[in-house]
């Protein structure tokens, strides 16, 4: 079962141990056991309502759990670029100062990670007049700042295009290059998770299935939450030659 | 000079704009007018219950303020909507609060004072108490500054920050608490959300960050505050609705400037580039 990536850095910078999380009655994860490596790129795929947002915001700590442990490694700065976030009209800001929140850094190394993100002309704009791809980018560099060891991020491309989320994907595989950092994250583009992740973990409430993005494909129980379709993408795109987003 | 009581109202006016008018941005921001006004009317069953037991009314309506903002706290989001509970709330505190008020046999109360304010009754030790409670506000709010914006953002973000988004919602409340408490004496229960409200609406379309949005709204309430109190010698009107009349009139100045404007770039195409898309 714990078929892991084949990542060489077998030490986990975080670690969920038997979690569970009721809201009412209702139980949203069940028992989820949960690893991510140093360096390694994680995805968490599911069908809607299957907890996979509830996991993240567990994991940054916006949802406290009912039972079970989120550990993080000593020393591990955790960036997060959430999902869309809506922003009231009535509140002015700027890019500049969105980032700087709550904690102010110096200009260079707001310049460096607005670069980092590819939103280096958007440091003066409003952040009401972004488009969706600008905003997300924006979101993604406000996460950098903090220099991040893991960077989750909740479906950071929701809404955006086909070639919006190409683009975004592209600068989080070069950002996990610059930085070194592990990447958790929650997407719907199965071709992307295809291209991009070490492991992938498929939540359903509990985790249905999990392991190289091959072998999670190939499961009955992948193929019963995405239908045959999905499976065949996932292969297609496996063997597709260029395979540049794939750090093995 | 203090020995003047149009000084002394001037005086307490300008500090109570100072400390409304950053809290004022927050409670439109967090979108919670409402809430400002339910805290208000609350207040005047403060001023009852502060007769009833003789203590301060400063103290008894800073108590009722903090026990309704944070009992609205506490009870939204369950089962009804915020402003169901804050209409409810806020209409009640003030209908049970001017019941008590009828059931003060004895005392003298002047009721419209409570209800519109009485600036310019204001005394050397009211001055203080005004004083003291602002200071306090804008300390609590220059101290939290940051992390108050972070979780006005997004409690998401602001969780994923080490930062509470509810012990930020409670300095706000008791920020709110304390403004009212020293606007009564300003403004009256039924115009403080004004003051608290108008000038940081006035103040939103000429900003592009928060703080450019606290500061702007200071001027303009302390403005207000001056210019009302000013017609109001002259003209011989009432002096908490003056002011509010005269927020209300720099709120309209400023929508048609703003508006004006917006349609003047767009009639000539003036949009500026202020930043080359991508």
């Amino acid at each position: 079962m714990m078929s892991l990536a084949s990542s060489l850095h077998r030490e986990a910078v975080l670690s969920v141990r038997q979690l569970n999380v009721r809201f009412g009655g209702q139980q949203i994860l069940e028992n989820i056991h949960l690893d991510l490596f140093r360096e390694q790129v994680l995805t968490l795929i599911g069908p809607n309502g299957s907890g996979k947002s509830t996991l993240v915001k567990t994991l940054v700590g916006a949802v406290k759990p009912t039972s079970g442990s989120v550990t993080i490694a000593p020393n591990q700065r955790i960036g997060y670029v959430p999902q869309r976030l809506h922003l009231d009209p009535t509140l002015p800001m700027t890019v500049q100062r969105f980032i700087n929140l709550p904690r102010r850094h110096s200009r260079q190394e707001v310049d460096s990670a607005l670069e980092d993100a590819g939103a280096e002309t958007l440091r003066q704009a409003n952040m009401s007049e972004l488009s969706g791809g600008q905003f997300q980018r924006v979101l993604l560099a406000r996460a950098l700042l903090v220099k991040p060891d893991i960077l989750i991020l909740d479906e950071a491309t929701q809404g955006l295009d086909h070639q919006g989320t190409a683009a975004f994907y592209r600068h989080i595989d070069s950002v996990r290059r610059t930085y070194g950092c592990a990447v958790l994250m929650v997407s719907h583009d199965l071709h992307v998770v295809m291209q991009t992740s070490d492991h992938v973990l498929c939540l359903n409430r509990c985790v249905c299935c999990q392991g190289k993005p091959e072998h999670v494909a190939s499961t009955q129980d992948y193929r019963s939450l995405f239908g045959d379709q999905a499976a065949q993408t996932l292969t297609l795109y496996r063997h597709q030659p260029q395979e540049t987003a794939h750090a093995g | 000079m203090l020995d003047d009581f149009i000084w002394r109202a001037m005086l307490a006016g300008i500090l109570v704009a100072m400390a409304a008018a950053p809290l004022g941005c927050f409670v439109v921001w967090r979108r919670m007018a409402y809430f400002g006004d339910a805290t208000a009317h609350a207040a005047i069953l403060g001023v009852a219950l502060a007769l009833l037991m003789n203590i301060s009314i400063f103290l008894g309506v800073l108590a009722v303020a903090l026990l309704m903002a944070t009992s609205v706290s506490l009870l939204s989001g369950r089962g009804y909507a915020m402003d169901t509970l804050l209409g409810v709330m806020a209409h009640s505190a003030l209908a049970i609060g001017l019941v008590a008020v009828s059931f003060l046999s004895g005392v003298r109360i002047d009721l419209h004072a409570y209800l519109f304010g009485d600036i310019l009754a204001v005394g050397k030790q009211d001055l203080w108490v005004i004083g003291g409670g602002v200071a306090l506000v804008l300390l609590l709010l220059c101290w939290r500054w940051p992390f108050l914006l972070a979780a006005t953002l997004s409690e998401e973000l602001a969780y994923a920050s080490g930062i509470q988004p509810r012990r930020e919602q409670l300095v706000l409340t008791l920020a709110l608490a304390l403004v009212v408490a020293v606007a009564l004496k300003v403004v009256g229960v039924l115009l403080i959300a004004a003051l608290l409200i108008i000038p940081a609406a006035t103040a939103r379309p000429f900003c592009r960050t928060p703080e450019n949005m606290a500061l702007i709204a200071m001027g303009v309430a302390m403005l207000s505050v001056a210019g009302g109190l000013k017609s109001a010698y002259l003209l011989d009107t009432p002096t908490g609705p003056t002011i509010v009349s005269l927020a209300a009139l720099l709120f309209m100045l400023s929508t048609l400037i703003s508006q004006g404007w917006r349609f003047v770039r767009q009639r000539f195409a003036l949009e500026p580039e202020r930043f080359p898309m991508r």
